[in-house]
């Protein structure tokens, strides 16, 4: 009963975005009150219908159900609970029913809460949301239904990856799915403004605490995601180009784009037509990354069983929605009338660098992870990976981190080299003390070393905007921008750090023998057989010690699975402030040796707490907006009182 | 030092600028790709192409029954890489990945040396019965029976 109970409410919920699009189209056409009034509770009950779907979806993982084909094909009896209902959305079928669950549930959130806007262009906003879940439903109700029934229930489950069998699959997904899918209603606002013609600060106001919660679930998903590759995988990188790793990185880049254009909009009424571009680019890479990864047109890691049909249905999706959107930008960009200007030297020119940088940067990712499918239309098979990425990338990117030392100094519209030149005399500096440092300590390597210089001078000029403010008056918006400017300091010089100093020691030892690795003393004193809930392993035991200080044990496993039956490497991780030690075990060798791959990674941790630190930086960000839009909220409703007006919607 | 743009043509000055910075990354990209892409061939194929020894490849095929050895420091292996054609040797020091074995498929990431030897920096084995890399999906129909029967 659970599973067409799911699908009556997918059903539902496909009706209900319907008619909001319906709804909300004749209403952009024609004052009709009725209709008008409809929209947006279609929006919030479609939002619950399309909770519940996945509510039963979980059950449906959290029993077991057999009889299910997806619980079947994915899960197991003996999984960890956890496991279990991670396994609701970690196949085809399950993902989708995610995406357009959150889909629905941030269309209800911005029909129940967003009163700022023209009530017109919150409409046509909700029928541009519904119009894109739509597609997502006819998709999922056609081609990909979880809550497929098997002729006969199946005695056990299949199963699930093993190598997806970890907290980090639990988390990773559905944070990023809120990240990509959250981007949507930033679409849906640029498409509202655009059909309404109404691009103005009060809009760019509206949709900034939107941009910026996707935006943070990006980052921080896209750090898990970094940091669970780092150790499941067992290949020492944080980072691969895998095309799933850009897929994920590309609405980021956009997302950030958009995120600092948006300011610009909101504060200075400037950078109209390029702010909604913006926003139908971000989602349209989420789509992209949806596409390319639900698609099986590239088989990565990540990458589920192949399957031309959905892809090809995507693909129409995909075309639909981002040529719809573009078509719509090209007919109306004429008539959004140009913002404000500002001068070269101003805050507005300084975030159009940064805006310009990471667009290019993703203009390189998006070609270099498509470039492969390209080629292989004529019959050529390449593949791209960081000899490409990483220096074409950094050609932008070190630029712009220089920007980014300077920019939040310099004042809205126009300013002033001379005024600043304190504080970008002491970035330089800084920068300079840093670069001669680790030359002198022997880094080689161009990226590294300009890598250090530049986080020096972002550390230092993340900071130089609280000198000579008051810090208990300082908006919580403000603190957000210094954390998390500070965090990308922080990240990078966490990457120039892995990239220079990294030991690597690859050896096949006898228990009892000994190594090193960088300053670390490695012992193997045992290898042993264990067992978890559904795999069994060889764990060795390695007694480890830093500088001859106290040894610590550290154990990496080499599991075997049963179900399905597969062998995965597990990492140990020794983590001190200073870095961390990797160790992985391999076979054994002839001769009773054990396979052993070693890194010390100097302060590799650090490129994820900036990452975090980013993260939170968006948060206090998003706090203080709303707050300050509450607080405003609250003194016009007052006012309105006073003056014996009623409080009205708008 | 307020250097303002004449009024009039700042916006067509900003889509300028965005254009040329796109238009330069995306022709760099296009530069760089040429020059950075690896290539993926068949043993047959590599034999025919005849690689420097610092351009990055990917050689993809069977690995050869009875070809796999293990060096004396316990760590390097040795083995034959072969289509039906051609038989390329390849070394790869570091811990091999869970399904890789004799007589079935993989992918090395690597350059072919100056003695004729591939170098793999990495190796791609066929992952799950979801996942083969892409390359190994694309060999010719003998080569994949013959992969998909050695690895089901």
């Amino acid at each position: 009963m659970i599973a067409e109970f799911g699908l009556a409410a997918l059903w539902l919920a496909a009706v209900l975005a319907a008619l909001q699009l319906g709804a909300g189209i004749v209403t952009l056409r024609r004052e009709d009150e009725v209709l008008a009034a409809l929209v947006r509770p279609a929006a919030i009950v479609q939002g619950a219908l399309a909770a519940l779907s996945f509510g039963a979806l979980l059950l449906l993982f959290y029993r077991t159900d057999l009889s299910v084909k997806l619980v079947a094909a994915n899960s197991h009896s003996l999984k960890p609970l956890l496991f279990k209902l991670a396994g609701a959305w970690g196949n085809h079928e399950g993902s989708m029913l995610l995406w357009v669950t959150v889909m629905a549930l941030s269309g209800a959130l911005i029909a129940l809460l967003e009163r700022r806007l023209p009530e017109r262009t919150m409409l046509a906003t909700l029928a541009a949301q519904a119009f894109v879940g739509l597609g997502f439903y006819v998709f999922i109700l056609a081609f990909s239904n979880p809550f497929e029934r098997l002729p006969q229930p199946e005695l056990e489950g299949m199963g699930l990856n093993p190598l997806l069998q970890d907290i980090g699959l639990a988390l990773h997904p559905p944070t990023l799915y809120f990240g990509y899918v959250g981007l949507s209603v930033a679409f849906s606002f640029a498409v509202g403004a655009l059909l309404t013609r109404q691009v103005t600060p009060a809009f760019a106001r509206t949709m900034r605490p939107w941009v910026l919660g996707a935006w943070i679930f990006l980052t921080l998903g896209i750090t898990a995601g970094s940091y669970w590759a780092y150790y499941e995988l067992g290949w020492g990188g944080w980072w691969f180009w895998d095309p799933v790793e850009n897929a994920s990185l590309m609405p980021w880049l956009a997302a950030t784009a958009l995120l600092h254009s948006v300011s610009v909009l909101a504060a200075r009424d400037a950078l109209r037509a390029w702010t909604i571009l913006l926003g139908v680019v971000a989602f349209s890479m989420s789509m992209v990354g949806t596409f390319l990864v639900r698609s099986g047109v590239l088989t990565s890691v990540h990458a589920f069983a192949v399957d031309p049909e959905r892809g090809t249905i995507l693909l129409i999706l995909l075309a639909l929605y981002i040529g719809s959107a573009l078509v719509l930008f090209a007919l109306r960009a004429g008539t959004v009338a140009e913002g404000e200007r500002f001068s070269v030297t101003s805050r507005e020119a300084a975030l159009v660098m940064n805006n310009v940088g990471l667009s290019a940067i993703l203009a390189i990712v998006l070609l270099g992870t498509l470039y492969p499918l390209v080629t292989e239309a004529f019959g050529v098979r390449v593949s791209v990976g960081p000899p490409y990425f990483n220096p074409v990338a950094a050609m932008f990117l070190l630029p712009m981190l220089a920007v980014l030392a300077v920019g939040p100094l310099l004042r809205w519209r126009r300013d002033s080299i001379e005024r600043v030149r304190g504080p970008v005399v002491l970035a330089g500096v800084i920068a300079v003390a840093a670069l001669v440092a680790v030359l002198l300590a022997g880094v080689s390597g161009i990226l590294q070393i300009l890598g250090f210089a530049l986080a020096a001078a972002v550390a230092v000029g993340s900071v130089l905007p609280l000198k000579g403010r008051s810090l208990r008056r300082l908006p919580l918006a403000t603190w957000g921008m210094v954390l998390a400017h500070f965090g990308v300091a922080v990240s990078i010089f966490g990457m120039a750090a892995d990239a220079a100093w990294t030991k690597e020691r690859l050896i096949a030892l006898h228990v009892g023998e000994t190594t090193q690795v960088g300053p670390w003393k490695v012992d193997l004193a045992g290898v042993e057989p264990v067992a978890g809930p559904n795999w069994t392993a060889l764990e060795a035991s390695l007694l480890v010690s830093y500088k001859g200080g106290e040894p610590v044990y550290v154990a990496p496993q080499l599991r075997s699975f049963w179900s399905p039956p597969q062998q995965t490497s597990e990492s140990a991780l020794l983590t001190r402030w200073n870095g961390q030690l990797y160790s992985i075990l391999g076979e054994e060798a002839e001769g009773e040796r054990w396979q052993l791959r070693l890194w010390w990674k100097p302060f590799v941790t650090f490129i994820w707490y900036g990452g975090v630190l980013i993260g939170l930086g968006g948060l206090l960000a998003l706090i203080g907006r709303v707050r300050l839009d509450l607080k405003r909220r609250y003194v016009t409703a007052r006012g309105k009182r006073v003056r014996g007006e009623a409080p009205d919607a708008a | 030092m307020s250097t303002a743009l004449a009024p009039k043509h700042q916006r067509l000055v900003l889509v300028i600028v965005a254009m040329v910075a796109l238009i330069g990354a995306a022709l760099l990209a296009i530069w760089a790709l040429k020059d950075q892409a690896s290539f993926f061939y068949v043993p047959s194929e590599l034999a025919a192409v005849k690689p420097t020894p610092d351009q990055a490849l990917r050689l993809g095929g069977m690995v050869e029954t009875g070809s796999l050895k293990t060096a004396a420091d316990g760590v390097t292996i040795t083995f034959i890489v072969g289509d039906g054609d051609a038989r390329v040797p390849v070394r790869y020091r570091g811990i091999v990945p869970d399904l890789f074995e004799e007589g079935s498929g993989v992918v090395a990431d690597g350059h072919l040396g100056a003695d004729g030897v591939f170098v793999a920096e990495t190796l791609l084995a066929k992952h799950d019965e979801n996942y083969v890399p892409r390359e190994l999906q694309d060999m010719t129909a003998a080569q994949k029976r013959e992969v998909v029967s050695e690895t089901r």
